[in-house]
């Protein structure tokens, strides 16, 4: 545990002293709740249809693919047009791009990220590496199989996929979606534990809270 | 004018109107702003898919009181602004709430909204909201006194402080306009007009280059599709306080749409012009150009 987050008394500028235990002030030890689809079918057919035609992905580029992301802003690819955008925090993202390896570092964020997203969220494995591990299989430090890790919702392979490939990738997330089959938020809550397990094994210096809403 | 009761649901269809108007507007003002980046722009119907899907969303947090109450105060800020200011001039369905003081409330209500912003985006504890928020009330501050400058310079050309009034006297040819008869209080106020809409040069506080989103870096699901709904909302009831005061209102719909989509037009094209400024290159850009021309606008009334 990190000397930042242990428990210790601060005293303040005007001589006032007070407890600061930062994993519980500043984040929540609940568990998620899984929050199944809660209305009648034709009006969650309708939100389905406004989800996958409204795709904010989260700014996070985790690997190398992130550079094929930037193109898709640009007047050559142009995503926008298929409802799709970036946002840079995870409150108000729906997507998340892992794009390409994911380091043992990197993983610690990119879970941090993942739970602050809001039900329902999604997850898109780019890259040969988020499969199996690619040319990474051998690392000491980066993870091989995504999917122990967070629920993965469509992989996408290559090495390194095109901007096009992203783009495809993007309709079929749509499909996915309004099928209703994109549930990974609500199977990461379900499967808490196993998720939590598979996280710890691989990393070494877990200093923060199980879940961080 | 008195109060009846009809005038509830006539306000309540203005305000459908207007939003739904305000909606399909942004996309279009986007697209305009896309292709001059030679993009194809987001779809004309983008916004109202947005909208939906944040209400979808099953989740949601808060951080606080203040936090809930936020979207509410900022929406409150636009709808407010919209209703106590005649949409359509001589129109009894579409004149809404309007009555005599009208133009001293719109001053406030312009600012209402962020205030309420600042309050939530404080509670939600993020640094980048608190960082965004100061710039923003900085700036915004700083925007506003030209606009009040010149509001008052045309209270005192019209001796009154009703907006349907102003309106009134600006009828009978576009010379009659405010911006043909009062031009320094005009130039004015679309300086400050600027600073307020949330566009480059004067979108430091919320563009994703320099600090992420800003101060709404923490909202999501319904409290980001009220705080949406307002976003495009309240530039419209801005500029329909605009196209009162300055450029003769508007007697039917569809000259309100034209004016509306004009003036608005007028921000983006700026926008798509000029690279962003700081914060403090931004306010003293206010003090030396707008500032003076607000005073001038006074002294020469």
């Amino acid at each position: 545990m990190k000397e930042e987050l242990q428990k210790r008394t601060v005293k303040g500028p005007d001589g006032f002293e007070f407890e600061v235990d930062p994993l519980n002030d500043y984040y929540c030890s609940e568990a998620p709740k899984a929050h199944p689809p809660a209305y009648a079918k034709i009006v969650e057919s309708f939100f389905n249809w406004a989800r996958s035609e409204s795709i904010w992905i989260l700014g996070f580029g985790t690997g190398c693919g992130a550079i094929e992301m930037r193109p898709l802003m640009t007047p050559r690819f142009d995503a926008y047009r298929f409802g799709v955008q970036w946002r840079p925090t995870p409150r108000q993202a729906n997507l998340f791009i892992i794009s390409g390896y994911l380091s043992v570092k990197t993983l610690k964020r990119a879970i941090r990220s993942y739970e602050q997203m809001q039900n329902p969220k999604y997850v898109l494995g780019l890259g040969s590496c988020t499969i199996n591990g690619g040319m990474y299989w051998d690392s000491y430090n980066t993870i091989k199989k995504l999917d122990d890790y967070m629920p993965v919702d469509l992989f996408v392979a290559g090495c390194m996929p095109r901007p096009e490939a992203l783009l495809a990738s993007f309709e079929e997330l749509k499909k996915v979606i309004k099928a209703g089959k994109a549930e990974g938020a609500n199977a990461y809550a379900e499967n808490f534990d196993w998720y939590k397990a598979n996280q710890k094994k691989v990393i070494k210096d877990w200093d923060m809270p199980d879940y961080n809403w | 004018m008195t109060f009846e009761w009809i005038q509830i649901p006539y306000s309540l269809m203005t305000l459908l109107i207007v939003i739904i108007y305000a909606f399909f507007m942004t996309a279009l003002i986007a697209k305009i702003g896309a292709r001059a980046g030679r993009r194809y722009g987001i779809r004309i119907h983008q916004n109202f898919l947005d909208l939906f899907k944040n209400y979808s969303l099953r989740s949601s947090i808060t951080h606080g009181y203040m936090f809930y109450l936020a979207p509410v105060f900022r929406l409150t800020g636009g709808i407010g602004l919209l209703l106590f200011v005649p949409t359509i001039y001589g129109s009894q369905m579409f004149s809404n709430l309007s009555f005599a003081g009208d133009l001293i409330l719109a001053l406030y209500f312009i600012f209402f909204g962020t205030l309420g912003m600042a309050l939530g985006a404080a509670e939600s504890g993020h640094p980048y909201a608190a960082i965004g928020i100061s710039r923003g009330l900085s700036q915004v501050t700083m925007a506003e006194l030209p606009f009040a400058l010149s509001v008052f310079a045309i209270a005192v050309q019209y001796q009154t402080l009703s907006v349907t009034d102003i309106v009134a006297a600006q009828q009978g040819g576009f010379m009659n306009w405010t911006v043909f008869t009062n031009p320094l209080a005009v130039t004015a106020a679309m300086m400050s007009f600027l600073g307020t809409m949330m566009r480059s040069p004067f979108d430091l506080h919320l563009a994703p280059q320099e600090i992420p989103i800003g101060p709404p870096t923490e909202y999501h699901s319904s409290y980001l599709a009220l705080m949406q709904t307002n976003r495009n909302l309240f530039p419209v009831a801005k500029v329909v306080i605009y196209m009162n005061l300055f450029f003769g209102g508007a007697t039917n719909w569809p000259v309100f749409f034209l004016k509306v989509f004009l003036i608005y037009l007028f921000s983006a094209f700026v926008g798509v012009v000029f690279p962003r400024f700081r914060v403090e290159q931004s306010i003293r850009w206010f003090m030396v150009w707008a500032v003076p021309v607000g005073i001038a606008a006074i002294l020469l009334v």
